[in-house]
């Protein structure tokens, strides 16, 4: 089959451009998340937008609206509690993102009318996706990749070393926020293609294995994006020539990736072991 | 309590012990960059910091010694305006603190609270310095980068700024944090246990570092637990136990008496030629 086969049709150009443009957005701002070893917390965003889904549906909004607003008063809030210190940020998270699904599950449960729009939600529609919706993504994409680069100093450094960031100058609160929107605006655009269970994953897999590459940190932000663009490109021609689901098939294929590379690290250094014994 | 303002240069009863090359911090006084005024703070309900009275001069080299838990870190963190006063006041230059006015004091973190796996070079880190200068969008230019290399030069750094920090010797991981803090163009630099963790020879290149910024002016205030190392190589030393026990020349407050009140226990004092040495005092077997 020619490569170029998939591309005379429209939904797969869509979705293509779609994987590639969210796969990038993700290994970008998922170096920060894992960094900061947030990791759950774009799985929890991702399960709270499940809920603003939900209500969108029944109240007739639209999807980008509902539950962009959603998904940021989910930021915000766990934002607020964890910065009261009197829970840690991974309870405030739980109680968030768990309590909006919750919602969300209760909604359906009085309304059963939309089940396939609840499993587009759930496990991603990328074949679904519209030109307009193309044109969104890419429009939230360049917004939070513009808004990273321009705060990627400070950003930096309250995620190296957030303590003496704040004796600096550098107001560790509102990068917090501020970072916590982005995601927030990245989980939204994300949830659409991938859905909400397999979001979190294109936001970790591409930067642990550009951890694995590089140990530079402006070099990882070029190396993540790059592999996440890969993986969503690579994961859209696999799951068109197997008929499988395109949202698990990108995942996959990053999986696949990262198990690879971790093999040939076990290999090299028993390679070494074996030399110097 | 010896005074710093007491002393006058040439006098031969000099703030620095034999060895340390004498510098006057005392020319340059007249308002003290950082005065902590009765300050008190806690931890919920434990104390950290009881009436601390302490006054740190432009280009003054001190250190603050005292027992874990004692309130060192809290000193400087409270200075910092990280860690906020119950009652009393911090002045930095006779005002109130701002923190505009922070952005002349440099802060060297404790090594061992650093991420060593964090993905980051030396120069990423040194670079961090310069967000004291242009805060947010801020990008580094060719002079920046200048001043970059000449502080990486001066650290005996260069050629090792794409290095991962963690393929450094302790003493240049340590001088990777000065340089950061160096790059603000700070007076006062506060370093969090510079010597915890090194071996005699780095502990010696950082002090050595030290001496050399102190000599631009820079005023240097460390915490320490090795009090030989302070009693060799500092001017100054501040005994703190939550609340200040003693403020002198280390050759001076290092008695059996200060010792016994800041550590809870017997220490031994010697003196020869001109040094003083601290030593603990062996139990006696069990039997």
């Amino acid at each position: 089959m020619s490569l170029l086969v998939p591309f005379e049709y429209e939904f797969f150009r869509n979705g293509f451009i779609a994987a590639v443009v969210i796969g990038a957005l993700c290994g970008f701002i998922g170096v920060y998340v894992v960094l900061r070893r947030m990791s759950y917390i774009g799985h929890g965003l991702s399960h709270a937008i499940f809920g603003g889904a939900v209500l969108s549906y029944v109240l007739n909004i639209n999807f980008f609206i509902g539950g962009g607003l959603w998904a940021l008063l989910a930021g915000v809030l766990i934002h607020w509690i964890s910065h009261r210190r009197w829970v840690g940020a991974d309870a405030a998270i739980g109680v968030v993102t768990t309590s909006s699904f919750a919602l969300g599950v209760a909604i359906i449960s009085t309304h059963r009318t939309f089940t396939r729009n609840i499993e587009a939600a759930l496990f991603g529609n990328i074949l679904g996706i519209t030109g307009t919706d193309v044109w969104i993504v890419v429009l939230v994409s360049l917004i939070v990749s513009c808004a990273l680069f321009l705060i990627r100093r400070p950003l930096l450094f309250a995620t190296f070393d957030p303590e003496v960031a704040s004796a600096y100058g550098v107001s560790t609160g509102k990068i917090d926020l501020l970072f916590i929107i982005l995601l927030a605006a990245t989980v939204l655009a994300s949830t659409q293609i991938l859905g909400v269970t397999l979001v979190a994953a294109a936001m970790i897999i591409p930067p642990v294995i550009a951890r694995y590459l590089t140990q530079r940190f402006q070099t990882l932000l070029i190396v993540s994006p790059l592999l996440g663009a890969f993986c969503g490109g690579a994961g859209m021609f696999l799951s068109f020539s197997f008929d499988i689901s395109s949202a698990a098939t990108i995942v996959l294929t990053s999986a696949a990736l990262f198990f690879l590379l971790e093999l040939m690290l076990i290999a090299r250094s028993a390679k070494i072991t074996a030399t110097h014994y | 309590m010896v005074n710093p303002h007491d002393h006058r240069p040439g006098d031969p009863h000099s703030l620095h012990p034999p060895g340390v090359e004498e510098r006057s911090f005392t020319r340059l006084a007249g308002v003290a960059l950082v005065e902590l005024a009765n300050v008190s703070n806690s931890y919920g309900a434990t104390p950290a910091l009881t009436n601390v009275s302490l006054k740190i001069w432009p280009g003054q080299f001190m250190a603050i010694v005292g027992p874990n838990g004692g309130g060192k870190t809290t000193l400087l963190r409270t200075i910092l305006g990280m860690v906020s006063t119950t009652t009393g006041q911090v002045l930095l230059r006779g005002r109130e603190a701002k923190r505009s006015a922070l952005q002349r004091i440099g802060y060297v973190p404790q090594l061992e609270t650093i991420d060593w796996n964090f993905p980051i070079t030396v120069e990423e880190v040194i670079s961090m310095g310069f967000f004291v200068k242009s805060r947010w969008f801020g990008g580094i230019g060719e002079k920046e980068k200048r001043k970059l290399q000449e502080i990486m030069k001066r650290l005996n750094l260069d050629g090792l700024g794409a290095r991962h920090i963690r393929e450094l010797s302790g003493g240049q991981q340590q001088a990777v944090f000065i340089g950061r803090a160096l790059l603000g163009d700070p007076e006062l630099i506060l370093l969090d246990e510079p010597a915890s963790g090194l071996d005699i020879r780095s502990r010696d290149d950082v002090i050595h570092f030290l001496h050399e910024i102190n000599h631009e002016g820079v005023a240097i205030v460390l915490t320490a637990h090795d009090l030989n190392w302070v009693a060799a190589h500092l001017p100054w030393a501040v005994c703190l136990n939550h609340r200040l026990i003693a403020e002198g020349r280390p050759h001076e407050i290092f008695n059996a008496d200060v010792l016994k009140e800041v550590y809870s226990g017997e220490l031994v004092v010697m003196h020869q030629d001109g040094m003083v040495m601290i030593g603990e005092r062996p139990h006696a077997p069990h039997n």
